[in-house]
Formats: structure tokens, C-alpha cells, sequence
């Protein structure tokens, strides 16, 4: 990571890991921590964290939405900033818990309290810390879906592409269509699978034809996504959260690859 | 429910969803004044463009949507302009006209093939001749008012049409044209009908194709005079 | 028409694999999307005017009751009539009784979404009157028995080869061997035939994209010109609008009309906006005898200061359907109403119910580029949002799904059980996943793995993880 100029007092930041990183891929949470070390951030994982609540405030269920919101931002009081690894998370903390804990004067003040301090990993180290390049090696060429969430509620574009353009050895190749949907949409994918299939099939369509070696995005859930019908197509493609790729952090098998053959 | 109870129970159902409380003065003085003094809301750049930049971006933005645009230098230069547009075109050397002023002061007989009728547009005509009160550069629009001058139906029926303005009145922007037109006409008021024509007719209602001429004129030729 | 939106999962099912329609939904990227962004990327005041036009309608929404009798009171000055329908049933029974009452046969019809909203066409045939589609592409639907599949483009999932076939079966007067392959021959085919039926008809109805309270005036915009021969050669015009479709002056109009062409077809504006003022006036030598105006209510009152307030700002570009993943995947038609896509979404349940239109506010991945695109800034998602709300509340979220959901939020509100639970199951998970990475069936998962693999988990939790890690240090 390059020395930039950093705050004499390290800012403390609360990881909010987001279940999906929690249970399905661990390592994107060290490579989060690592990148926020290395930006001079002081990290913290609190325990009493488990899920912001958004398959639930999505699926109506106001209720356990609610509850969830106030747990996760208990867990987090007392930290400068909650980082998450996922703008798809991230929003649900800045932009709805505001709008989901409106309606009584103490909790919207909290939600909105809160929801100044979240932030997006990449966006975060960005736009917040100031980082401009890391410092390391890959070889190969990239591509980058843009998930919506991150993008259309926290306008994350540029800042994953200048810390990719910034890698020796990297080659960022554009696929078409960057910024569509890749039918994941949480709970959607469950419950219309095979509306979710044919958005997909276009995504993993255009994620070809970039003639790339490795996918990357910063949300899981789109990750598994398209790895999941990468895989299922046959495809040899390796899939990666950009924050893995940032932190150097490549040893583990791709996402939904084995160890032996990736 | 009669009409005046079915008028009164919509706008009690906006009233009551509005402002159950019912004090209606300010909201009243709120339209009036915007009523009266019709405030401009922002218009863009492209629309305060004046002089030849103006002119400019009238005839490339009609152009950019397919119409055909010419200059005469006077009114007496028209018969000939139109002569040999309709000679290019293969079309017959008549066409029709309503009874603007504008069409008796233009020296049709210096080129006598021509043929002008008048009167309201035809289902048969296949060229007919309006002249426009004002236009907006902004998106190469042109304004046609309805009357005996120019009849509505000429700016529909006919195959091919010709349309007149006056350098002069081509405006930068709609709110130009439209203060115009009601210097014209007056306040909170207009003809029957206000024509905007940015080109000839076109659909693309079968895959996605643009083909012209799907029921109004195929081919839109304006003329700029002055 | 009969809602058939319950059945929205099987409609798209079909719709999936029905290549025409794939084809037809094909071009909409290079079409109206890629116009929309140019047309946009050609005005720098876009933004700006976007916010604008919000503004103008948010105004007129809350001063709606005064501009409506301003707006009434402008149209009978200039001779027309005003005719109030609370529901779609009182405006079908207006429009008839008016067409009765001109004794009318046929008549013409501009595009109106009113129109298909309220069925117009199947009570005036009931009643023995023969209305006739003019819009080229509601023409195209109209001898199919079809419903428009978009709000602005209503034949888009045909293809040539389709409307060819329709045209040889119906258009029997013109010889069989004619040649119609170009979309020019067959637009040219359709002016013939309709250009006939403009000049018999007695009445023609149009829509309104604008109604403006300053002077009594109703707006429509179209390409065709279609519009304008249907309200200036009968004798008599019917303009069916809904009641939010009302702006103050003509300047509002202008705002609108900056951001409706360019977010609808991408074009700089419609090559034809006509604005219309009352009947014929004593010199005029054309225009009709009678104008009439058919205002609709149908729901509205009941969306206006509700969470669906915004939803009446929408101006029907269309930009919402062009820009929607599940749109360009399924089409209009498995919407099973009206109004397909994001809108439709949200208006759809708001006009024929949530029971009846439950799956469409669930059908969205809420990718939010409906929202991003939309010129009048109408929080779509979060209005669908709110409808999936009001259906848990109601008991509709279907069961098993709710049960599941239930029970996942009850272990992750409270996170000592919850980290016991997966700190279990995932490692365990991991371990049958360990060899090729991922699943390619898993036991209620069948949704995700019909079509795709499921990656596997790494191993143990990252708070397992995490809490070993900071163990040892």
C-alpha cells in the first residue's frame, strides 16, 4: 500500500464482514482487514454482529428488519467508521437504515448518526483514506462487474478500477454491459430462478467475450452468482472479490474452485 | 352518480388526501400567481443560442431528424425553390395552401408550372404548403397554428410538405415561442390547435426500424426566408 | 382487459424461451437505450432538468383539485366539455354515451394507455361501434387480440416476419403476391389502409401526455402523425386522460416535454407535440365540432399522500422497462396487464390491487436502474418495497418462503446462536463441498442449483476465524 499522508491517530474501524463473507468466504475479510491496516486504520470485527437485515427489510418483513438494524448499530457504537465488503450491505447500513428506522425521532437520529460513519471497503480507502495505488504484483487480465447497489445508491465506478490500473502486471478489460444487473438481487434468484437464469446467462455471456482470466466484484452475492453459472457452463474463469486481488491475497482457490485444480 | 357528483367526489378525494385541515389560501394563491405569471423553469443552453449560432443549430438539428431545409433570400425567391424541389422530386407541380397573407405575396406566376390551391387538407393531396408562426432552435421545432391561414389537415394528409418561416421568427428556445405566440393570441389563450413538427412522420414500431412517412408526411421540406 | 398477472411466474416462464420475442428484446439495448444516452449525453442540463420536471409535478400534485378546476374551467371557455369518471366504468359509459349520442359507427384511436386501462375497445365493440387502433404499433396488436407488451412501443415484441403474416391474413383486398418484406413496405401497407378509416370515422380518441390548467389544453406527442389525423377529421374528439396528467402553464409543459422524448425514444423531442384547445372555432375550416375530455380518476385519489404518492409523477417514457433486467428478459406481456416493468410494478397493484398483482413489486432484483433513469426520479424500487411490505403484513408472502425467513432472522437476532449454528454447519458444509469447490444440487437450494452450481464455503467462519486468531495473540 503506498505511504500516504495518514491521520497522527489511527482512525478505529469497525469490520462489519457481511454473512455471506462471514460463511462463505472468510478470506475476503482478512484481505478487508489487511487493506484497512495498511490504509492506518485500526480494525475491530465486534462480535455482536450477524446480518444488516436486508433479505428481510427486502422481503417486507419490516419487523426483523428493524430489530436487525438496531442490533448492528449497538455492535458498532464507539467506532469512527463500519467498513463492509460490500456495497450491497453497505447501502442497506448508509442509505436504508435511515429510511427503515425514520419514523421515531431516537432511532432515526441513531440510523442517521450511523449511516455517516459506513462506508464500502473500496470506496472507503478511496474517497475516505486517500489511497491511490497498492503496492504489488499480479499477472493476468481482469474484469470488472459493476454490482448495483454499490454502484446506483453509493456510486462506486471508479475507485476499484484506479486501485486495479494501479497493480504491476494487472490488465483491466472492460466487459460490456459493466454495469447491468447480474440477476442475483438476493432473494430474487430464489424465488423467479428462472428469470435470474436468463439475466445471468447474458452476464456470463459478456464476462466471456472480455477474454478475460479472472472476474472480480465487491459483492459476494453477485460473485457467487456468476461463479455458479460460470462454473455450471463450463467455463474456465476464475472469480474473485476485488478486495482478495488488492490485498495480494490470490493463494486461495478462486470462488467455487478446488484447491487441486484451479 | 351524476357528473357534478362525480366532479365533486374526485376533488374531495384530492382535497381530503391533500390537506385534511382545509385551510386552501395559500394553495390558491400559490396557482393563481403561477397561473399568472407562468414563471420559466430552466432552459438549456442550446435554447438561448441567437444570431447565426441560433440559426445554426435550427438547421442541423431539423436536418439531424430528416427533414430537407433551404434558404430563400426573399419571398420571391420561393416559386423557384419550390419548382425545382418538386421537379427533383418527381412531384407533380401543385399544391395547396390556406389563405395566410404570406402565400399572396409570393409571385407564383413567375414560374408558371406551378399550381397553387387553397383550401383545408385533402386525403388525395400530395403536396401541400404552411407557413410556421415561430420556431424553437432548441430541438428544430417549428410551430403551426390552426386556422383558415394554415388548415391543420394540410400539415397531415398530404405526402410531401412544404413548410414556410420567416427568419425572423425562428426563436431560441420553447418559451421563446411560445411568448410569441401569445403575443399573438393573448393570455391563457391559443388557437385550437398548436402544431410542433420536428420532421417528417415516422414510426419504428416494427423492430425497432425507423422508416418515414407512417401516416403524416413522408418528406418535410422547410424554407427559410430572409 | 382481465389481469392475468397471478399467473406472472408461468408468463415468464413461456416467455423465456420464446425466440421471437428474445430476438425483439434484443434490440432494445442499441435502440432506445443507447439513443437515451446519447440524447442525454447532448444535454448538459439534463440533470438539472430532471430535477425540474420533479418539481413541477410534485407542485401540481398538491395543488391537483385547484388546477383540475382551472384546467376545467379553460376548457369550457373554449367550447369543450369536461366530463369527471371516478372509475374506469364511468368513462367507458362517457365515451360511449357521447360516440352514441354523434351517432358514431367507427372510431379512430390514438395511442392511449387510458384506453387500455379502462377496455375501451371491447365495451365500444359490445355496444356495436368499431374502434380502430392508429398507432402502427397498437394497429399491429389490435388484429392480433393482443395487449401492448410496452407503454411506448406497444408491438415491440413482433417481428416483421410476424406482422407480414397477420397482414396477408387481414388486409384480403390486396393482392397475395405483393411483396412485403421490408418494414417500409409493410408501414406503407398500414398508412394505405388506415389512411381509409381516418377519413370515414366519426369520432376519435386520443390520449394526453399533458393537460395544461393555463389554458385548457390537451397535449399529445407522437411520431407517427397518427394522433393528430385521428383528433382533426372526425367530428368529434374524446381526449381520456387521468387526472395527474395535469401541469400548470405551458411552460411546465415545456419541462416536461424536454425530458419525456429524450428519456422515451432518445430523440431530442417527437416529431410531432400537438397541443389542442377546445373545437373548431367559428373560422376554422377543420378541427372537430365537439371536444370532449374524459377525466380519470380509477385509484389515483387513493395513491395521492400515500407511499405511493410519486408514483404520479410518471410521464409513461417507458425509460424504467428499456433499462430493466427482468423487462428485457420476459417481456411486457407476462406482466399480465397494462403496465409492464418497474411502473408497472408499482401501478399495477395500486389500480387492480395487491392480491391480484402480488408478484409484480417481488419480480425486481432491485438493481435500481429504473430509479437511475427515470426522468421524474420516482423511487420505484422502494415503492415496490412498500407493496412487498403491505403483502407480508397481509399473510400473502408464501408460506414456505416465510417460514424460512422467520427463522433465519430469529437466529441472526441473536448472534451467540447464530455464530453457534453456522460456526456448525458451515465447516460441515464445507467439508462435502471440499472437492470440486462447489454443489450442483443441494437440498432447498433447487431454485439456485437448476441453473447453476452453488460455490462451497472455505471452511470455518470468519468469527470462528477470527476469534482463534485473536486467541493466540
Amino acid at each position: 500500500m503506498a505511504k500516504t499522508e495518514i491521520a497522527e491517530a489511527k482512525p478505529s474501524v469497525g469490520l462489519f464482514v457481511t454473512c455471506l463473507v462471514d460463511l462463505i468466504r472468510p478470506s475476503v475479510g482478512f484481505a478487508a482487514v489487511k487493506l484497512l491496516e495498511e490504509a492506518g486504520c485500526k480494525v475491530e470485527v465486534p462480535r455482536a454482529q450477524t446480518c444488516c437485515g436486508q433479505p428481510a427489510y427486502n422481503s417486507g418483513d419490516k419487523k426483523d428488519a428493524h430489530e436487525l438494524a438496531l442490533n448492528t448499530i449497538a455492535a458498532f457504537e464507539g467506532y469512527d467508521y463500519v467498513v463492509a465488503p460490500s456495497g450491497s450491505c453497505a447501502g442497506m447500513l448508509s442509505h436504508h437504515y435511515p429510511e427503515l428506522l425514520g419514523d421515531n425521532p431516537e432511532t432515526a437520529e441513531r440510523a442517521h448518526a450511523f449511516a455517516k460513519k459506513a462506508h464500502e471497503l473500496v470506496s472507503f480507502l478511496v474517497d475516505v483514506r486517500g489511497i491511490k495505488k497498492v503496492d504489488i504484483k499480479y499477472s493476468g487480465r481482469v474484469t470488472y462487474h459493476d454490482s448495483c447497489a454499490g454502484l446506483r445508491e453509493l456510486g462506486i465506478k471508479d475507485q476499484p478500477r484506479k486501485l486495479l490500473k494501479s497493480i504491476q502486471g494487472l490488465k483491466l478489460q472492460e466487459m460490456d454491459e459493466a454495469e447491468i444487473c447480474c440477476g442475483f438481487g438476493g432473494t430474487f434468484c430464489i424465488k423467479y430462478p428462472d428469470i435470474s437464469n436468463a439475466i445471468v446467462e447474458k452476464k456470463t455471456a459478456n464476462i466471456t467475450a472480455s477474454k478475460s482470466d479472472c472476474l472480480l466484484a465487491g459483492d459476494l452475492g453477485c460473485l457467487m452468482n456468476m461463479a455458479g453459472k460460470l462454473s455450471r457452463e463450463g467455463r474456465q474463469m476464475d472469480v474473485r472479490h476485488v478486495a482478495e486481488v488488492l490485498a495480494g491475497m490470490t493463494d486461495e482457490p478462486a470462488i467455487g474452485a478446488n484447491g487441486g485444480e484451479s | 352518480m351524476s357528473g357534478a357528483e362525480d366532479r365533486q367526489s374526485i376533488l374531495d378525494a384530492i382535497r381530503s388526501a391533500l390537506h385534511p385541515k382545509g385551510d386552501d389560501t395559500a394553495r390558491k394563491q400559490a396557482v393563481r400567481e403561477r397561473l399568472t405569471s407562468h414563471p420559466s423553469n430552466l432552459v438549456p443552453r442550446r435554447g438561448k443560442a441567437s444570431g447565426d449560432a441560433r440559426l445554426k443549430l435550427f438547421i442541423e438539428t431539423l436536418e439531424g431528424q430528416s427533414a430537407k431545409v433551404s434558404r430563400a433570400k426573399s419571398a420571391n425567391d420561393i416559386p423557384d425553390i419550390v419548382a425545382a424541389y418538386l421537379r427533383e422530386s418527381n412531384l407533380p407541380a401543385e399544391f395547396r395552401t390556406g389563405s395566410d397573407e404570406l402565400f399572396d405575396r409570393i409571385p407564383w406566376d413567375k414560374t408558371p408550372a406551378l399550381t397553387r390551391h387553397q383550401g383545408r387538407g385533402q386525403g388525395s393531396d400530395a403536396v401541400t404548403m404552411s407557413r410556421a408562426r415561430s420556431a424553437a432552435a432548441e430541438t428544430g421545432t417549428l410551430f403551426l397554428t390552426s386556422g383558415e391561414e394554415n388548415p391543420t389537415t394540410l400539415n397531415f394528409l398530404p405526402d410531401t410538405h412544404i413548410m414556410i418561416i420567416s427568419k425572423q421568427d425562428i426563436l431560441g428556445s420553447y418559451e421563446d415561442a411560445w411568448n410569441a405566440l401569445r403575443d399573438i393570441y393573448g393570455a391563457r389563450t391559443l388557437p385550437r390547435a398548436v402544431n410542433l413538427v420536428s420532421g417528417p412522420s415516422r414510426t419504428a414500431d416494427i423492430e425497432q426500424i425507423i422508416v418515414m412517412g407512417a401516416h403524416g408526411p413522408r418528406r418535410l421540406h422547410v424554407i427559410i426566408v430572409g | 382487459m382481465k389481469p392475468q398477472s397471478r399467473a406472472f411466474k408461468t408468463n415468464a416462464t413461456q416467455a423465456l424461451t420464446n425466440e421471437p420475442l428474445k430476438k425483439a428484446l434484443g434490440g432494445i439495448k442499441h435502440g432506445f437505450v443507447a439513443n437515451r444516452a446519447r440524447a442525454r449525453a447532448n444535454l448538459p442540463e439534463f440533470e438539472q432538468l430532471r430535477d425540474e420536471a420533479k418539481a413541477v409535478k410534485e407542485h401540481t400534485l398538491a395543488h391537483l383539485d385547484l388546477y383540475l378546476e382551472e384546467y376545467e374551467k379553460k376548457v369550457t371557455a373554449s367550447g369543450g366539455h369536461v366530463h369527471w369518471a371516478p372509475t374506469a366504468s364511468d368513462a367507458r359509459e362517457a365515451i360511449l354515451k357521447i360516440c352514441q349520442d354523434a351517432g358514431a359507427k367507427t372510431v379512430t384511436k390514438g395511442k392511449t394507455m387510458i384506453g387500455e386501462e379502462i377496455a375501451i375497445n371491447d365495451y365500444l365493440e359490445d355496444a356495436g361501434i368499431t374502434p380502430v387502433e392508429t398507432d402502427l404499433g397498437e394497429y399491429l396488436i389490435q388484429i392480433r387480440n393482443e395487449a401492448p407488451s410496452h407503454i411506448i412501443a406497444p408491438a415491440i415484441h413482433l417481428t416483421k416476419d410476424q406482422v407480414e403474416a397477420d397482414f396477408r391474413k387481414l388486409h384480403t383486398s390486396l393482392p397475395y403476391d405483393r411483396v412485403l418484406e421490408e418494414p417500409a413496405q409493410l408501414v406503407a401497407e398500414a398508412r394505405k389502409m388506415l389512411r381509409e378509416q381516418f377519413l370515414a370515422a366519426d369520432v376519435g380518441i386520443t390520449g394526453a401526455n399533458l393537460l395544461i390548467a393555463e389554458t385548457g389544453t390537451s397535449v399529445i406527442v407522437t411520431n407517427e402523425g397518427n394522433g393528430d389525423l385521428t383528433q382533426c377529421l372526425p367530428r368529434v374528439h374524446i381526449v381520456i386522460a387521468s387526472i395527474e396528467k395535469t401541469v400548470p402553464t405551458l411552460e411546465d409543459a415545456n419541462t416536461i416535454l424536454r425530458v419525456l422524448a429524450r428519456s422515451a425514444t432518445g430523440q431530442e423531442c417527437s416529431t410531432y407535440t400537438t397541443f389542442t384547445t377546445g373545437p373548431k372555432r367559428p373560422e376554422d375550416p377543420d378541427g372537430p365540432e365537439e371536444y370532449h375530455v374524459v377525466l380519470l380518476d380509477n385509484g389515483r385519489t387513493e395513491m395521492l399522500g400515500s407511499e405511493f404518492h410519486d408514483m404520479l409523477r410518471c410521464i409513461r417514457c417507458g425509460a424504467c422497462m428499456n433499462h430493466c433486467p427482468v423487462y428485457g428478459a420476459v417481456g411486457g406481456h407476462a406482466y399480465g396487464w397494462v403496465y409492464p416493468g418497474p411502473m408497472g410494478a408499482v401501478l399495477t397493484p395500486s389500480l387492480i390491487g395487491i392480491d391480484e398483482a402480488g408478484h409484480l413489486p417481488n419480480a425486481s432484483t432491485f438493481c435500481g436502474r429504473c430509479e437511475a433513469v427515470c426522468p421524474m426520479r420516482i423511487p420505484l424500487p422502494k415503492m415496490m418495497r412498500h407493496y412487498r411490505e403491505r403483502e407480508y403484513e397481509k399473510g400473502n408472502t408464501p408460506h414456505r418462503y416465510k417460514l424460512g425467513l422467520k427463522l433465519w432472522a430469529f437466529a441472526a437476532k441473536r448472534y451467540r446462536l447464530y455464530q453457534a449454528l453456522t460456526g456448525l454447519a458451515i465447516p460441515l458444509m464445507a467439508r462435502f463441498g471440499k472437492r470440486s469447490g462447489r454443489f450442483r444440487t443441494i437440498p432447498l437450494a433447487g431454485g439456485w442449483t437448476r441453473h447453476r452450481d452453488l460455490p462451497a464455503p472455505q471452511g470455518k467462519t470468519f468469527q470462528q476465524l477470527w476469534r482463534e486468531k485473536e486467541a493466540k495473540s
